[in-house]
């Protein structure tokens, strides 16, 4: 019965939605290029889920509202005042014990319908089974960048997530484990699922399996400090062959090429190494992210820029034109060495 | 009219005869208002300190430093019988009673406050723990300590009382605001069953 | 019955046409600061609130003006956090906690027959408490920077959310300045929630009831009832926080085993309540200002004081809908989510008596009854996202992001804010003994509620479209750009709309139409008083016989009582 409620009112709903999301973020307000990370715009089944969900409680509460609405517009013209003069009373009503009754108890039913749904979605959101082909990944949220750990693979990536293509017939969904290492982050692409936060002392899961290849933009969801804003999200879902490809280049070791050898000099001997990995190197650190394939990721400091090597350049010189309050110091090389480090990071594919 | 305001019948109820019209005591209404809010501070402290019983990731455990306060424990609690006592005595007008039952009632609360410091004088100097050590002190010096700041505002406005008392200030119509006050007390005292139990039987 | 009171030399109408000798500034100074009188305070408590409102909302304009378009740099990353964090505690605690107790201190005891509140000392010392508590707060933008050179105000957002707030990633002292101020506020709500309830209790006139007190003070004694018990637990949460920031506590942080999860459900454990806090007392004005512009008794009277207190009793249980991100089990955000959807069926109720007490009435739109209508449309709608919010899976979407933001300013500003300017409108004759001008006041409607609905009707848009909250920039390539800009544009015109509504207020007073002791043809006690009431209130002690003693006198044929 409820089920069947539910795809009815769907159905109407959702043509109405589609209609306004398209006109919002296309039509009326476009900007170049958009990838506008709306949530009337699904490819992951947790999405499509909430997706559906939404447009059924969007149509009980905009039923409820042209009511109520209707009603108190109907009052507003009915029972206005006509006039200065007329200035005897209305009739006294003290109430009324029926009318007072059904508007307690329709409002209950809704809730009961409204309840049954939802809980109905949070079962099945929250304790879906894990199949065996998911893909594992452990995100770990830092003061405004991302680490993903793919414990299975031996890779760990940086901002940018890569993810397999799933679909009904070789479902390869990911679940992801969320942790963080400083405060609390929130993990937020709307097209491939409902946000959850990543707290330093608390394990926290969440799963997705996209439909559609391509890139999935989101950014932290939960206030964390200075660069919030700019702790953006890059979803790739590949491919079976391009995520195989990409896998296979993360598993490599730093590339190492002599002509960049003054560059990895002074990447070595400054403060660099104290925060930044590079494997197969001297440099350890954990505090910034890993930069072993640097140049496979397309922007720069979780999205503050795009990754080319006059911004990698600039970037190294002072962080703070893209990122003020970001917590990467300003190293003050000189040109030369500034020069040589960017040739060196350019390397690091 | 409409139909619709004919369809909301009207009830007429008779009215009734006035009764005598009495309301309740501002000073008690007050002091209820206060037990109510400070309920709601003890219970969130109540609940850290219980959410954190075991989570402390080093020493030293309740268990390894923790010892039963039970002298402390009886001062306290027969102190709300002694004030209850002088309670009694003002109502009747016996002054001299009611001094002596109030006074009685300071030395208990401040035998307990005696004792607190001296235990804290243990744990600090000779097992080390501090509210800076580990989640366990943070959340027994917390919870404990404010219940025995509770109890120095208590003292104090014993004292007062006490102090008035001695210079022939309290009277007999002053009954209803030692009873309001009295109450403060006999709330601290309650709240000390509640934070016994949780620090020293369930944390231990 | 008492409808014969004269004004008395002192009373507020006077004061201020004294010649201003400086003796005469002097006395008159020192007779507000040392004022036990539940006028004066109440007249204070609202200047202050409204005052505040003007602060805050410089800080949203300065917000908006930042969020006009993607990639902006009118101020600082560092600056915008703070903004964001005065802007909503400054809203929350100096606008809504205050304008309560303005009211209430000064109608309850013209409501009730009294000559003042049951504490009149306390009274003057919570107000003070609070004052203070607010230039702590803003104190910090002084004092805030410490010794380290670090930033000065809080940023680390109304709700505060640890470990952010720990020494570690907040140094300085700004976040001091926070939950100190927080909780010398929290100690003025707390003395005047007391006065409140034992005054609406214990200090009735003859005949007066319970079920014959007005609407309005059943639910300012709800509200305070309620901020008793949510205050004091986020007292609490900020006396552990300074304890870990001061003392090397470790409540909070994560590195010791202390819980940021912790931290969140204490400070939701206040927080929603509160949210109802500040909407109870908006309620309460609606309750006298809709029947008498309708000209009918409210219907309904036990059932809407029922629902409050059901609201109040349920909205206890509910504080984790700001946290089905959290990670909590499916079985707790279900819970979560009964719990919540609950509360819409007392608000229902009230909205549905409302209407039914406009029902076959003769509606008068006077700019009170303006902003009450706006009130009721607008928190009606404001309910339902609500509603739509606490549905956990949609709201794993939702969490804050910009409809968030838009769910809370139609409750705060749509509702609340609307509510206290008809508050305004209604009272301000019977404060100052002259009307508010009804040109100006349409104005201010009109402008106020055009601004309203350009502003946060959009912006639920961005929050549907993936915009999260707390930014202070955003990527060109989103498809925000537009939208944030028309919202911005609805924020300057809500500007424009409250300097109309400050210069009315000023303009009224000196040159404002004579009130009278009733203007409004009303029903309550306060309107038998003198405009401006004098420092007794009533010659003689009013006795009632129902909930309209006004009504019963102006109508001795078909008086009220014979219905109760
Ligand atoms: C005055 C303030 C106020 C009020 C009254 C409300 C009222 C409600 N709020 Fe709101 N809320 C806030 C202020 C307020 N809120 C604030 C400030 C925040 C954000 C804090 C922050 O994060 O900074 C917030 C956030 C917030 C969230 C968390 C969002 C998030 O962060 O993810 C949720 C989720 O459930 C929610 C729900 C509700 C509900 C269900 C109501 C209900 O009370 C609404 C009830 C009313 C109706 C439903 C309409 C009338 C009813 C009918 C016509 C009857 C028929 C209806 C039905 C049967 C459904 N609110
Ligand atoms: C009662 C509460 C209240 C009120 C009235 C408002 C009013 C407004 N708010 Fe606010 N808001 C909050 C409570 C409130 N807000 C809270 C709790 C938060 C969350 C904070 C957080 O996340 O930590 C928030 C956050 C918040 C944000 C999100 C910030 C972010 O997350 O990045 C935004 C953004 O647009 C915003 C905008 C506005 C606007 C445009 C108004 C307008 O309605 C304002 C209209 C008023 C004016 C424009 C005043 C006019 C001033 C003058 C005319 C100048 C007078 C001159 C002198 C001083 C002499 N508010
Ligand atoms: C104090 C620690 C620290 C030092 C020293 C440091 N970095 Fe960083 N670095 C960081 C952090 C933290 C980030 C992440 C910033 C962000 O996204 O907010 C980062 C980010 C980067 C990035 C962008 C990475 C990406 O994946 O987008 C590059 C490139 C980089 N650093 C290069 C360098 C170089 C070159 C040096 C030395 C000259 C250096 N860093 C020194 C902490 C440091
Ligand atoms: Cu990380 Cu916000
Ligand atoms: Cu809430």
């Amino acid at each position: 019965m409820l089920a069947k409620c539910f795809r009815c009112v769907n159905c109407a709903a959702r043509s109405l939605c589609l209609l306004a999301v398209f006109l919002a973020s296309h039509a009326l307000f476009a900007e170049g290029p958009l990838s506008t990370p709306s949530i009337f715009a699904p490819a992951s089944t947790p999405a499509s889920s909430i997706y559906e969900l939404s447009l059924f409680v969007l149509a009980i509460t905009g039923g409820i509202f042209v009511t109520v609405a209707g009603l108190i517009a109907y009052v507003i013209f009915r029972f206005r005042q006509h006039g200065q003069d007329d200035v005897s009373e209305p009739a006294q009503i003290y109430g009324s014990t029926q009318v007072e009754l059904a508007w307690t108890v329709i409002p209950v039913l809704i809730v009961v319908v409204l309840f049954l749904t939802t809980a109905r979605m949070i079962f099945a959101i929250q304790d879906a089974p894990k199949p065996k082909s998911a893909l594992d990944v452990t995100v770990v949220g830092h003061q405004f960048w991302w680490e993903f750990n793919y414990p299975k693979l031996g890779i760990r990536a940086v901002n940018e997530l890569h993810v397999p293509l799933s679909s009904p017939q070789d479902p390869k969904p990911t679940f992801l484990t969320l942790l963080s290492a400083d405060v609390m982050h929130s993990f937020w692409v709307p097209q491939l699922s409902g946000k959850i936060d990543l707290i330093p002392n608390h394990v926290n899961n969440l799963w997705i399996d996209p439909q559609h290849p391509g890139l999935y933009v989101g950014q932290c969801g939960q206030f964390c400090g200075v660069q919030h804003a700019k702790m953006l999200l890059r979803v790739y879902v590949d491919t079976p062959e391009q995520f195989a490809a990409w896998v296979k280049n993360q598993q490599q070791p730093a590339v190492s090429d002599d002509r960049v050898a003054e560059g990895r000099h002074v990447f070595e001997t400054q403060a660099c190494m104290n925060c930044h990995t590079v494997t197969g190197t001297a440099a350890t650190g954990r505090f910034g992210p890993d930069l072993t394939h640097l140049m496979s990721r397309d922007t720069l400091a979780s999205g503050a820029t795009t990754n080319t090597p006059e911004n990698l350049r600039e970037w190294t010189r002072n962080p703070d034109t893209y990122k003020p309050g970001s917590l990467m110091p300003a190293m003050q090389l000189s040109d030369q060495q500034l020069d040589q480090v960017t040739a060196y990071l350019a390397t690091l594919r | 009219m409409s139909e619709g305001v004919e369809a909301m019948s009207t009830i007429a109820l008779v009215q009734e005869p006035e009764h005598a019209f009495t309301q309740p005591s501002k000073g008690r209404v007050a002091m209820f208002c206060v037990i109510i809010a400070e309920s709601a501070i003890f219970t969130i402290f109540v609940v850290a300190y219980i959410y954190n019983i075991g989570k402390s990731l080093y020493g030293p455990t309740p268990r390894q430093v923790l010892e039963i306060p039970i002298f402390n424990s009886i001062c306290l609690l027969s102190s709300s019988l002694t004030i209850w006592l002088s309670e009694h005595a003002i109502e009747r007008g016996k002054v001299k009673s009611f001094g002596l039952w109030w006074g009685l009632t300071f030395v208990l609360g401040a035998i307990f406050l005696a004792g607190t410091g001296v235990e804290w004088h243990k744990l600090i100097y000779e097992d080390g723990l501090t509210i800076s050590t580990n989640l366990f002190g943070t959340t027994f010096y917390s919870l404990v300590g404010l219940h025995a700041s509770h109890v120095i505002i208590g003292l104090i406005a014993l004292l007062t009382v006490l102090l008035f008392t001695v210079t022939g200030h309290v009277r007999q119509e002053h009954a209803e605001r030692i009873q309001i006050l009295a109450l403060y007390w006999h709330f601290v005292d309650a709240v000390w069953i509640i934070v016994f139990t949780v620090v020293y039987i369930l944390g231990r | 019955m008492a409808d014969s009171t004269y004004p008395m030399p002192g009373s507020l109408a006077e004061a201020p046409r004294q010649r201003w000798s400086q003796a005469a500034i002097l006395e008159w100074l020192h007779s507000w600061v040392t004022t036990v009188d539940h006028k004066k305070l109440g007249i204070l408590y609202m200047l202050y609130s409204i005052f505040f409102l003007l602060v805050g909302g410089v800080e949203a304009i300065l917000i908006r003006i930042q969020l006009m378009q993607p990639n902006l740099h009118f101020i600082s990353p560092q600056v915008f956090n703070r903004l964001f964090t005065m802007h909503g505690t400054t809203m929350v605690f100096l606008v809504g906690m205050t304008y309560i107790f303005g009211f209430a201190n000064y109608l309850i005891p013209l409501m009730i027959g009294a000559r003042d509140m049951a504490f009149p000392r306390l009274n003057a010392l919570s107000f003070w408490l609070t004052f203070f508590g607010g230039l702590l707060l803003y104190y910090s933008f002084i004092g805030g920077g410490g010794l380290y050179g670090q930033g000065n105000a809080p940023d680390v957002g109304w709700w505060a959310y640890a470990p952010l707030t720990s020494r570690a990633f907040t140094p300085g002292h700004s976040t001091d300045y926070w939950a100190l101020s927080l909780i010398v506020t929290g100690f003025g709500t707390i003395g005047a929630s007391v006065n409140v309830v034992a005054t609406a209790l214990c200090m009735r006139c003859k005949g007066m009831t319970l079920m014959r007190l007005p609407l309005f003070v059943w639910l300012n004694v709800v509200t305070s009832a309620l901020a008793l018990i949510t205050i004091t637990p986020l007292t609490a949460a900020q006396i552990m926080l300074l304890i870990d920031r001061y003392l090397g506590g470790h409540f909070f942080d994560t590195q010791a085993g202390g819980s940021a999860v912790v931290w969140a459900h204490f400070f939701w454990i206040f927080g929603h309540p509160e949210v109802y806090v500040l909407v109870l007392p908006a309620f309460a004005i609606a309750n006298e200002v809709i029947p008498v512009f309708s000209r009918k008794a409210i219907f309904g009277y036990p059932a809407m004081a029922a629902a409050s207190v059901a609201i109040a009793f349920v909205s206890l249980g509910v504080w984790a809908h700001h946290m089905f991100t959290i990670g909590m089990t499916s079985v707790g955000n279900a819970f979560f989510v009964l719990s919540t959807m609950l509360v819409g069926i007392p608000t229902g109720i009230k909205i549905f008596n409302w209407i039914a007490t406009m029902w076959g009435g003769k509606i008068r739109f006077a700019t009170p009854m303006l902003f009450c209508t706006g009130f009721l449309v607008q928190f009606l709608l404001a309910g339902l996202t609500g509603i739509m919010l606490s549905v956990a899976p949609w709201d794993w979407q939702l969490h804050n992001s910009y409809f968030v933001i838009a769910h809370f300013h139609y409750v705060l500003v749509g509702g609340i804010v609307f509510c206290i300017f008809a508050g305004i409108y209604y009272w301000y004759p019977k404060v100052t003994g002259r009307m508010l001008s009804e040109t100006l006041g349409k104005w201010h409607f009109w402008l106020f509620v055009i601004g309203f609905h350009i502003t946060f009707d959009l912006m639920h848009i961005p929050g549907l479209l993936g915009m999260p909250r707390s930014i202070y920039t955003y990527e060109a390539n989103r498809g925000w750009g537009t939208l944030n800009m028309i919202i911005s544009i609805g924020g300057l015109i809500q500007a424009v709309a409250v300097l109309v509504f400050a210069v009315n207020l000023v303009w009224s007073y000196f040159k404002g139409k004579e009130a009278g002791n009733d203007p409004w043809d009303a029903w309550t006690l306060e309107w038998a008083a003198a405009s401006p009431p004098p420092a007794y209130n009533f010659a003689t002690d009013p006795v009632v016989t129902s909930r309209r003693p006004l009504w019963d006198l102006k109508h001795p044929e078909d008086p009220d009582w014979k219905y109760e």
